[in-house]
């Protein structure tokens, strides 16, 4: 199982990646914690003609607070992210998601948007970032734009990033007042994909939730917002009649895929079990 | 056995005794530093690394194999396919004199003309590097013409299936009727019978040093020397001198650590016998490191059978009578030497082996798939059987509303019983069912955790407990594979050797992959010689010096090798003492051997150092009468005669909590007590028991061999194959009763499979306990949320 | 086409230097270039955590690492860390646990034991096994693996629990 020959590089700027994505196109790949791609390639699964290695590429591995809210580097370690001081405050829906991605040592080389570019769809932090309204900032020679994390993901291994183009950082607004956050995930061990898992960002006021934002990961292409199931729950206090009622609704948000770990019906089911599970917490504490 | 054997036989227990002693493995400092030595690590001048294009299709017709591409690239030294290596390597055919009626076709070091599973080695590539080896596969062009696929055990036999091998006539590898008493009538005269159908899933043995193996041919000696991560070297030895025409004192075999075995590395495999037979052809080194998708795709597989049960019973929970149906199915070749038939007969031959009854029906189908081949993994049969027979016995237990522990009370074979012949013509010398149950039901504190169950279900926790008996195959002699043709030994040797400081080198047949084979023989031979432990070095694995032997591997590590080793001892101490004799001018029955030390054997006082002795017969013979010869070195062999095995038994406890909204298991705590005879070393029993019930639990809740109906493997990474994790895994307390084989000296048996015989049967029957209040029951393993949440009918 | 690249870097703390193949991961070129054979590999596909090293201190996987990327970088392996005495204690646990039968897995799960106390050495049983959670073993069923963790821990934390 060893990899395909390519040709190396590492750019020590922004300005010499874009020249090298530029010069081979699709058969170049950004190497960043490079988790996601090493198997590929050791598996020649992915076989590009150039390695992009673009972790030295400076200043992108800060986990910063900023008016626009908590600005975390693309090159910021998932390890260190899960260890920063300042997730637990500014983004605890990402500070209970980052225990479950992988494991300790692929999170300290893995990096917090190398996940995100890779877009794995049963992967934790893209249903975090959607449902954080977070902003991805994307860099290509002609400047930097802003995509917003619900128009990113586009599908499996698929994002809105153009040839040409690097994710180089996040940013995620400060949480209002009265908004809560839980993660949690149904994985059949510890550090694994999750068959399926949900990441709740929602208003909490007087017991009920006032605003809803469920981002289900592990059953689409992509992390998939549960509209259907949010404008149930919305203003309403959650008794066992509106959960079950938000379960019916999430029949109609989800379309899961069957693969070797679960079939279509294992996967709605247990959404709607986490469902309930994690909705009586948000509003329990 | 003699009085005075038996006497000689207590000695071993008393004074400066190893055996019942918890020593730490010396050997493990050089694994915990780094410096092992795993057959990877050997670099060998001019060494050449061969990969394989193996068979993308279950079942295909090889139309062309284009490999000029190949052959054209920088690095690779060599291009073959099937008929050029046939040339070289003769196939062979793994079938057994004593299964009646087996069959299986010729199977080659690579697939001509056809392809008969998704991962045959069909061409190999030798190359200066792995990585240039696997580029060069890239490039080869090979032209499939698909077949059907065999891929449903149940319809293999049907005449709409095709023919995997035509010239057998069927896809039908063995069958087996079995039948004891009057199974007819015990059903008859039942107040109830229950029936049941089981499902235990493919799985493997995932070693995590993969297969690997490196071979050495010197053509000007015309002499082979094999570097294996491998269980039985002899066995390797002979079959490489067989089937590439190498006189045997020519092959030599080198186990060096090796990374786990389970089973696995006991079989004869096509891709490492292309890598020797290529070592041969190009008279360079030829490395094989199985890459963990090839071992996904070509290490044996074990199980997939499907069990029909039926039990008849009285009122009171007594089991009259039993009748089983076992179909498995097995790869498109029975597997060499062992064959692919053992697991199904040992299934049904264990089933009913715990309990009294004597009326009992078994049918084996043994039939041919395009899959990965099956053969012996860990605890061969044992985990079917158990969970089948528990599994009846609390179905029993909960349809008659009786306590699963005062059901099997009452069907044991007891005390007084033995020695006792099973119905399926097993000889127990003597097994502890009760006495193991008592010591179970009081470490565990049964019945608080019962009344905790209950407690919780009315707050909506659902908890399980399951039990499970087993009994355990170990220390087999020559009926298991020797009279069958196959040349495996049966016996093991051990050679001890003093040195001249007194010190004790010792080569022994069986192998270590772990276990701590080298500890327990030194801690033998310590005991049986009076040297402190430290003072033994152990040798194994090594063709040309190691004694000839069968390796390590249904647990007879300890029952025989173990038992080499105390007659070897006792043997040179005899020898040591002579030596001392003459130099003390006295007779050596006035001696004794302690601590290293000859001592006076009436006071115990100092008479002369070991090491002095050891000078004096090396060096200074001259000083000794002059018709005496020391003899420091002896070897003795070792094979059980008085059984066909050392049947050993244990029951074990799993505390389950199920979630039944998501069909979660959560593994709360393990209990195990085993009985493995008299035990040399508390803690690798211990352990080789925890190591065992994981993979036991492996089985019964996460791995899972899936393939399509095409015969593609769904599993072959590591992401989809799931390995038990230390996250999910419980705590596991193991306790032990003794009772020691009266046919050997030391008493000792194995304990190598008594994990995995239980623990699929515990969980099964504690998430069966858990699911009780729901009228619910699962009898299919894995037990996956999918299984659970079906049986809830919620899915 | 030559791809290969010359790299420096320090390998247990003596300076190293080669021209190695891009695709060459970190755990290969440590044990086939450096013929540091302490290092295993499992799975070559980040789940087994047979290869496990250390990269500026930090835990990596070394079959998810490219030789080249460690250019520059300070790389341990169990060879060094245990030629430091830095894992001594852990070491003697494992030896009187038998936390280890085969030892394949046993360099990677020694590595990741010794990030686990650094981090917290009166860690719980339950993060154990979650900090485990990437390292397979086949032989021991982690119980004894455990049981040395918690022993070695108890030991840094002043011998109270």
């Amino acid at each position: 199982m060893k990899p395909a020959p390519f040709v190396y590089h590492r750019p020590a700027t922004l300005e010499e990646a874009f020249d090298l994505l530029e010069r081979y196109g699709p058969e170049g790949r950004i190497l960043a914690g490079g988790q996601s791609l090493l198997p590929a390639l050791n598996m020649r699964l992915a076989t590009p003609a150039a390695v992009i290695d673009i972790n030295r590429l400076p200043g992108l591995g800060a986990i910063r607070l900023a008016p626009e809210g908590l600005v975390i580097g693309a090159l910021a370690r998932q390890d260190a992210v899960e260890r920063s001081p300042v997730m637990a405050q500014s983004a605890p829906l990402i500070a209970q998601a980052m225990p479950h991605v992988g494991h300790l040592a692929t999170r300290t080389r893995g990096t917090f948007g190398g996940s995100l570019a890779q877009a794995d769809p049963a992967a934790e932090l893209p249903a975090c970032v959607v449902a954080l309204q977070a902003t991805m900032r994307v860099a290509r020679r002609a400047g930097t734009q802003e995509i917003p994390a619900a128009q990113f993901f586009r599908g499996i291994y698929t994002t809105a990033l153009a040839p040409g183009e690097i994710l180089i950082e996040v940013a995620v607004p400060p949480i209002a007042p009265g908004w809560r956050s839980v993660f949690d995930e149904l994985a059949r061990r510890h550090g694994d994909y999750a068959l399926v898992g949900l990441a709740a960002h929602c208003r909490v006021s007087d017991g009920a939730v006032a605003d809803a934002r469920l981002v289900f990961t592990g059953v689409g292409l992509a992390p998939v917002r549960a509209s259907r199931t949010e404008a149930v729950v919305s203003g309403r206090r959650l008794d066992p009649g509106v959960l079950a009622e938000a379960g019916r609704a999430l029949e109609g948000d989800l379309d899961p895929p069957a693969d070797v770990h679960a079939s279509t019906a294992l996967r709605r089911h247990l959404a709607r079990a986490l469902l309930t599970r994690v909705l009586t917490r948000l509003v329990g504490n | 056995m003699s009085e005075e054997a038996r006497s000689a036989g207590a000695r071993i227990t008393e004074g400066e005794s190893y055996i019942g002693k918890s020593v730490v493995r010396p050997q493990t400092a050089r694994l915990l530093a780094g410096r092992g030595v795993f057959t990877d690590d050997i670099k060998l001048p001019r060494m050449t690394h061969v990969a394989f294009l193996r068979s993308s299709h279950a079942h295909a017709r090889i139309v062309s194999i284009d490999a000029g591409a190949a052959k054209a690239l920088p690095g690779v030294v060599a291009v073959i396919a099937g008929e050029e290596m046939a040339r070289v390597c003769g196939g062979w055919v793994g079938t057994l004199a004593h299964f009646k009626g087996m069959k299986s076709a010729k199977q080659y070091p690579l697939a001509i003309g056809r392809a008969t599973w998704q991962g045959e080695p069909v061409v190999a590539v030798v190359a200066e590097s792995r990585a240039v080896a696997e580029d060069a596969v890239a490039r080869i062009a090979v032209e499939w013409d698909p077949l059907p696929a065999v891929t449903d055990p149940e319809t293999a036999l049907d005449p709409s299936t095709p023919v995997i091998h035509p010239e057998l006539g069927d896809n039908l590898a063995f069958e087996l009727e079995l039948t004891s008493g009057d199974v007819d009538r015990a059903f008859r005269e039942a107040d109830a019978v229950y029936s049941d159908t089981f499902w235990m899933g493919r799985h493997t043995g995932v070693t995590l040093e993969a297969r690997t193996i490196l071979a050495d041919f010197d053509l000007s000696e015309q002499r082979l020397t094999v570097y294996h991560s491998f269980q039985a070297p002899n066995m390797m030895q002979d079959i490489l001198a067989r089937h590439l025409r190498i006189p045997e004192h020519n092959v030599r075999v080198i186990t060096k650590d090796v990374g786990g075995s389970f089973g696995i590395k006991v079989h004869i495999y096509p891709d490492e016998m292309a890598a020797c037979a290529l070592a041969v052809m190009l008279g360079r080194p030829v490395k094989f490191v199985a890459d963990r998708f090839e071992s996904f795709l070509s290490d044996i597989h074990a199980r997939d059978h499907r069990v029909k049960a039926e039990v008849a019973v009285k009122r009171d929970g007594t089991i009259l009578g039993m009748k089983v149906d076992d179909l498995t199915g097995i790869g498109p070749y029975s597997v060499y030497p062992r064959t692919s038939a053992v697991e199904g007969n040992q299934t049904v031959r264990l089933t009913p082996c715990g309990y009294k009854f004597r009326d009992y029906a078994a049918s084996l189908k043994v039939v041919l798939q395009n899959k990965t081949p099956m053969c012996q993994y860990r605890a061969v049969g044992h985990p079917i059987a158990f969970a089948v027979m528990e599994g009846m016995v609390d179905r029993v237990a909960r349809e008659l509303q009786l306590d699963p522990v005062e059901v099997r009370r009452k069907n044991y074979i007891t005390r007084d019983m033995y020695p006792y012949t099973s119905p399926t013509g097993y000889f127990f010398e003597r097994l502890s069912h009760e006495e193991a149950l008592d010591r179970l039901l009081e470490i565990s504190d049964y019945p608080a955790l019962c009344a905790e169950r209950d407690t919780l279900r009315s707050r909506g926790i659902y908890r399980g407990l399951g039990l499970c008996t087993f009994i355990e195959l170990t220390t087999p002699g020559p009926a298991f594979y020797g009279v069958g043709g196959a040349r495996i030994s049966s016996q093991d040797g051990c050679t001890i050797k003093l040195e001249p400081t007194g010190k004790l080198i010792c080569m022994t047949g069986v192998t270590e992959q772990g276990q701590g084979t080298d500890t327990m023989i030194a801690q033998v031979v310590a005991t049986a010689m009076g040297v402190p432990l430290d003072d033994v070095r152990v040798l194994t694995g090594d063709t040309m010096v190691t004694p000839y032997g069968g390796g390590t591997w249904a647990s007879r590590g300890a029952g025989i090798g173990g038992e080499a080793a105390l007659l070897a001892g006792k043997a040179l101490k005899e020898n040591v003492l002579k030596v001392a004799a003459a130099i003390l001018a006295c007779e050596p029955m006035d001696l004794d051997l302690r601590r290293g030390r000859i001592v006076d054997a009436g006071t115990g006082e100092v008479r002369l150092d070991l090491g002095e002795l050891g000078r004096i017969a090396y060096f200074r013979p001259d000083t000794l009468p002059k018709d005496f010869q020391p003899e420091l070195a002896v070897t003795r062999h070792y094979v059980p005669r008085h059984q066909g095995f050392a049947f050993t038994n244990g029951i074990q406890l799993s505390h389950v909590e199920v979630d039944v909204d998501t069909g979660f298991v959560r593994l709360l705590k393990h209990w195990a007590v085993e009985d493995c005879g008299r035990i040399i070393n508390p803690r690798l029993v211990d352990e080789q028991v925890r190591g065992a019930v994981v993979q036991g639990i492996g089985a019964a809740l996460f791995e899972h061999c899936v393939y399509d109906e095409q015969g593609q493997l769904l599993t072959g990474t590591m992401g989809d194959y799931l390995v038990p994790m230390a996250a999910e895994m419980p705590e596991i307390v193991v306790d032990h009763v003794q009772t020691p084989t009266l046919f050997a000296e030391g008493g000792f048996k194995g304990a190598g499979e008594a994990g995995v015989a239980g623990a699929p049967g515990a969980v099964l029957n504690a998430v069966n306990d858990a699911l009780a209040p729901f009228n619910a029951r699962v009898t299919r393993q894995p037990i996956t949320p999918d299984v659970i949440l079906k049986a809830l009918d919620k899915l | 086409m030559d791809t290969s690249l010359e790299i420096s870097l320090t390998v247990n703390g003596v300076p190293v230097r080669r021209r190695v193949e891009p695709r060459l991961s970190l755990v290969d070129f440590l044990r086939y270039e450096l013929e540091l054979t302490g290092s295993h590999v499992g799975c070559e596909h980040g789940v087994c955590g047979a290869c496990t090293v250390r990269v500026d201190g930090e835990l990596v996987r070394g079959c998810l690492m490219l030789a080249v990327q460690a250019d520059g970088c300070r790389v341990e392996t169990i060879e060094g860390v245990a030629g430091t005495g830095e894992i001594f204690d852990l070491q003697q646990a494992f030896a009187e646990e038998n936390a280890l039968q085969c030892g394949a897995c046993t360099p990677g799960l020694l590595l990741t034991a010794q990030e686990i106390l650094r981090r917290n050495p009166r860690v719980d049983e339950a993060e154990i096994r979650r900090g485990l959670s990437g390292n397979y073993c086949r032989c021991t069923g982690y119980h004894a693996i455990v049981q040395a963790i918690r022993k070695a821990g108890a030991g840094r934390a002043g011998g109270t629990r």
